[in-house]
């Protein structure tokens, strides 16, 4: 059976360029880049290499980037390297309502180590306010961090704006830019931003292979504590084979970022287009200020998980926001902060396209979507409509 | 995730539909935190001669009430108010444990609808 990957957002293949690229680090060149004989030389090179790659992506300096395991670890170092480092100046945070787990959880983690968190709402397109960010300054605020684009809906916030704000306060600001580096162009430099964080496997790089940008001058405190790598910033022998990765990955979405976008942006057209012609069938986030290759949409009458299972079944493969697709069993934090009631986020479709993506994918997902719908509306008592629906209390007991 | 007896009655679900003229209508569950299950069973001589199921959840939520129906048909009022959860899972091969208590309320939608059928008869 034909399978279209449709789920970019959760991950991507590796580019066999940098497939090619890492080979080598894992048998030939495999020493310790902190040895001092010459495979452990010719690793350390490696290293810096990459680094410099990576940090030109987001034109920065290749000092400015600390490698790390993932984008979540690198979200946890930011906010719990940023709160413990600036503690004595102040202990408020801001963050947005529409954070990745990787931020909201640390955020709390902090709330309950003493920390005060501001969490700012966002539209019904799921945009921040830079207006909001503004008033939710106090004289304690030490932190901001806002999510460049969502994953879930796709929306880019204004990040250039709330940094402006941050650095005219002189506050740090984080950015979470892990769905967006690498597939749309992110300057640290004009967006104002102190540190951000991103992740190799967004732009066909390896998994396991994050990096935090930490501008010059930024004071922050480990995450983890241990030997001097990453100028003792984050202990650990470098993963050397996954940072090649993620350094020849980002030469190569430096390269064809343009032309990436390019492809996508007119397929992903024509997945809206077409989607938004099914009765009840609506958009999610913003309908131009969003990522590329994302199409998200809420679905009424019937449960995403159902929508994913008949859709992997016809060899598409996509994501869901529902409380039944998700392990906690809760409607996604994101699409109640835009608005969007319990009862309808449990229909979220969430399709992200890439570099492999074809037009005859389009026509045969165009075909084929809105018949998994009509299947599904088939066994669904609400196919005519929300009446007898219960009251919108929960009473199942979990 | 799911057993291939669950996939099967998943993408096959048996007895989907309406029921105009049901003897017994049941509804279980909330749109707002997970599925709903509707049961409409026809009854003659405190036997389940007919039974349909309209179903709003995932994969399992739909499964479960496909087997109900299966489990349910032929069966007398009595015995079908013994199908508990855990006679559903088994049938279908197990559920993931996740979904074992907010997706699995196929008895509890036939239990309401034996109970709707029993009040209109008055007994």
């Amino acid at each position: 059976m034909k399978t279209i990957y449709m789920d970019h957002v959760a991950t991507n293949p590796l580019h066999p360029e940098v497939l090619d690229a890492m080979m080598p680090y894992f048998r030939e060149i495999f020493g310790n880049p902190q040895s001092i004989y010459e495979p452990g030389i010719r690793a350390k090179e490696a290293v810096e290499n990459a680094r410099a790659s990576t940090a030109a992506l987001i034109n920065a300096k290749p000092k400015e980037i600390i490698f790390t395991s993932s984008g979540a670890e690198a979200n946890n170092f930011a906010l719990k390297g940023i709160a413990y480092a600036s503690r004595n100046k102040g202990t408020h945070i801001i963050v947005s309502k529409i954070e990745h787990h990787s931020v909201l959880n640390p955020a709390r983690f902090l709330e309950k180590s003493g920390f005060a968190v501001t969490y700012v709402p966002v539209d019904k397109y799921g945009t921040v306010d830079p207006d909001d960010v503004k008033k939710a300054i106090t004289k304690e605020t030490i932190l901001i961090s806002v999510i460049h684009a969502s994953p879930e809906i796709g929306t880019i916030q204004p990040v250039d704006e709330i940094g402006r704000i941050a650095a005219e306060k002189g506050i740090v600001f984080h950015v979470d830019a892990v769905a967006s580096a690498g597939n749309i162009p992110v300057d640290v430099r004009s967006l104002n931003v102190d540190l951000l964080t991103f992740a190799a496997h967004q732009f066909y790089g390896p998994k396991g292979a994050g990096a935090l940008y930490v501008k010059e001058g930024t004071r922050i405190v480990p995450l983890i504590y241990g030997g001097i790598q990453e100028g003792g910033r984050r202990a650990g022998t470098e993963n050397v084979p996954a940072i090649v990765g993620m350094g020849k990955a980002a030469e190569i979405a430096k390269r064809d970022m343009q032309k990436r976008i390019e492809h996508v942006t007119p397929l992903r057209d024509r997945i809206i287009d077409s989607a938004l012609k099914i009765d009840k069938v609506t958009l999610t986030g913003h309908p131009e200020r969003r990522l590329p290759g994302h199409a998200s949409f809420v679905v009424e009458y019937i449960e995403g998980e159902a929508m994913l299972l008949l859709l992997a079944g016809k060899g598409i493969y996509s994501a869901s926001g529902s409380a039944c697709s998700s392990k906690a069993l809760k409607a996604s934090p994101v699409l109640i902060s835009i608005g969007i009631p319990a009862h309808l986020a449990q229909g979220s479709v969430v399709f992200t396209l890439g570099e492999g993506t074809t037009g005859e994918d389009i026509d045969y997902f165009n075909e084929t979507f809105p018949q998994v719908i009509g299947r599904l509306r088939e066994i669904s008592p609400y196919a005519k409509g929300w009446e007898g629906a219960e009251d919108p209390t929960c009473t199942v007991k979990k | 995730m799911y057993s291939e007896k669950v996939m099967d009655h998943f993408t096959n679900p048996r007895n989907v539909g309406e029921m105009p003229d049901a003897d017994g209508v049941g509804t279980e569950g909330n749109p707002v935190c997970g599925d709903v299950m509707k049961i409409f069973i026809k009854v003659k001589d405190d036997r389940i001669t007919d039974v349909k199921f309209q179903t709003f959840g995932c994969g399992a939520a739909i499964a479960v009430s496909s087997m109900v129906t299966e489990m349910a048909k032929g069966m007398t009022l009595d015995e079908a108010m013994k199908i508990t959860k855990s006679s559903l899972a088994d049938a279908l091969d197990g559920l993931p444990p996740q979904k074992m208590h907010c997706s699995n309320l196929g008895a509890d939608a036939l239990h309401k609808a034996i109970e709707d059928y029993r009040k209109k008869q008055g007994k």
